[in-house]
């Protein structure tokens, strides 16, 4: 029983790793395709059809580039500081459940049926988890700035510093609230509680001030300032090439589907498919693979609204960035805070 | 399988404590405590102190010591030498190796007397560990200590400031 048990969070681990994988190098496909539609272009259209072979060329390309490590770089840290970004954020998709699961005896080799539950870890304090992890990812970032031994590196990774703390106070708080109304830190318990009604509606301030949050975390254009090309060539990854590169890129289209798919668990009401109601009476011990549809179909709404988003919406200038995050969204979250915890205890 | 968690995560958190305190980069340093506080922190969920760990890994790991990088980046303090460099290498390598020996002496004594490691995580009441365990304990039973010591930090942030203003003036 213990090894059919390792081997189902082996397969498990392994199919993330592929999915998401590949959902990255497609993201990067779907961002050029979709800013081009956005500026009347056409996009990458002549590998494959619609193009639809681009990130395997990419990814080709990216491998046999020459490897440069710059004179005077710190060899350790430069090669470390991408491997550490993609790292923590492959592994904080870890706890992310995206539907019940189901009982199986694999077809009948087994004597008793096993419950596969369509997570890979399932945490207690799964939410903190995913917080931790992305608060450990901006390491990768400053690392690489710095170790770069270039001055435009080193201004984006202190800037992805700051701007990294600063967001992260609202984007906890703005949490708080969710939390506090599903009465647990489990992220399957927190997608449950939203049978009745998705948090999205009695959370819209912790709402917006939660994606507002997360396009800073994740470096998304109007917060890009880490990486802003007018100013800093390219921030942080300025003397990077090759796949040393491409592996900070990954890393952000990583943090890209994390951001999303904690926006669906927390207020999008995870796998229910309609704000209200639940799952209108459907057997979803027999339909076990509808929730997980309607959760990835939602992570690619999210996913299209980060890309829309970019392309839509200028940069902020520093000094912008910086009283958005302490003087709006986060009074912001306190206030939403204090009302939901009000309402909690009195109503 | 634990005991084999156990003994990695330790040496790790012994290591980078030691190259904490002995490297001469303090980028390397800083990453080297926030090995440690990690290492520490897989050390809480063997106790079953989830909760513990996660914060440990958020608040040390996740924020303060990106304060304490970001302030090293700032300054761009590099291979700056230590005050105690005179200390010689063979005489380093030589107080290294009597503490490791006295620890190691230690740490035989002490098989025999501490339980192993899987008695010890069962005896935990149930709540232990969790958000809400903690939570419980916090605002009840040391709830005075607790606010105690946010009011101390309070005062240590005010001396800091207090400190590095006169500095300036």
């Amino acid at each position: 029983m213990l090894w059919v048990e390792i081997g189902i969070s082996v397969v498990k681990i392994a199919l993330v790793l592929f999915v998401v994988l590949t959902l990255v190098a497609y993201l990067s496909y779907a961002e050029r395709r979709i800013s081009a539609f956005i500026q009347d272009r056409l996009g990458p259209n002549r590998v494959g059809p619609f193009g639809l072979l681009q990130p395997i060329a990419d990814g080709l390309k990216f491998i046999f580039k020459e490897d440069i490590i710059p004179e005077g770089a710190n060899k350790p840290f430069y090669i470390l500081a991408p491997a550490f970004s993609l790292v923590t954020a492959i592994i904080a998709l870890a706890v992310i459940p995206i539907g019940y699961g189901f009982n199986t005896t694999f077809f009948g080799n087994l004597n008793e049926p096993i419950h596969v539950s369509l997570q890979i870890a399932d945490i207690n304090a799964g939410l903190l988890y995913v917080l931790a992890i992305t608060s450990l990812g901006v390491y990768g970032i400053v690392l690489g700035g710095w170790s770069s031994n270039s001055k435009y590196s080193l201004l984006g990774g202190i800037r992805s510093a700051a701007q990294m703390i600063s967001y992260e106070l609202s984007l906890g708080l703005s949490i708080i609230g969710v939390i506090a109304i599903a009465g647990s830190l489990r992220l399957y318990d927190i997608i449950d509680a939203q049978a009745k009604v998705w948090f999205l509606i009695p959370q819209c301030l912790g709402f917006l001030v939660f994606m507002v949050s997360s396009f800073a975390e994740t470096n998304r254009l109007p917060f890009d300032l880490p990486e802003a090309e007018p100013e800093l060539v390219a921030g942080y990854h300025t003397e990077y090439s090759s796949m040393k590169f491409a592996m900070f890129y990954m890393a952000e289209y990583t943090n890209m589907i994390t951001a999303s798919a904690l926006a669906v668990c927390l207020f999008l009401g995870g796998w229910f498919p309609l704000p209200f109601g639940g799952w209108f009476g459907i057997d979803i011990e027999k339909y076990w693979y509808l929730p997980p549809i309607v959760f990835i179909a939602k992570v690619f709404l999210m996913l299209f609204f980060f890309i829309w988003v970019r392309w839509t919406l200028p940069r902020f200038r520093y000094d912008q960035l910086m009283r958005l995050g302490w003087k709006v969204l986060f009074p912001l979250a306190v206030l939403n805070l204090i009302v939901t915890s009000a309402i909690i205890v009195f109503v | 399988m634990e005991t084999i968690i156990f003994y990695v995560f330790a040496a790790t958190s012994v290591i980078g404590s030691l190259v904490l305190v002995s490297h001469k980069n303090p980028v390397a340093s800083a990453l080297s405590l926030v090995l440690t506080l990690f290492s520490t922190a897989v050390l809480f969920i063997l106790l079953l102190a989830h909760f513990i760990a996660l914060i440990q890994v958020l608040v040390y790991a996740g924020a303060i010591m990106v304060l304490f990088l970001f302030t090293v980046m700032f300054l761009n303090l590099r291979d700056e030498s230590l005050r105690f460099d005179a200390v010689k290498v063979p005489v380093k390598l030589g107080i290294l190796s009597l503490l490791l020996l006295i620890s190691g002496y230690f740490i035989f004594i002490g098989f025999k007397k501490i339980p192993p490691l899987n008695t010890m995580v069962i005896s935990h009441p149930e709540p232990f560990g969790t958000v809400e365990g903690v939570g419980e304990v916090l605002f009840s039973d040391y709830l005075l200590p607790f606010e105690l010591t946010s009011v101390l930090i309070v005062v240590a942030i005010l001396g800091v400031v207090v400190i590095a203003k006169r500095r300036f003036d």
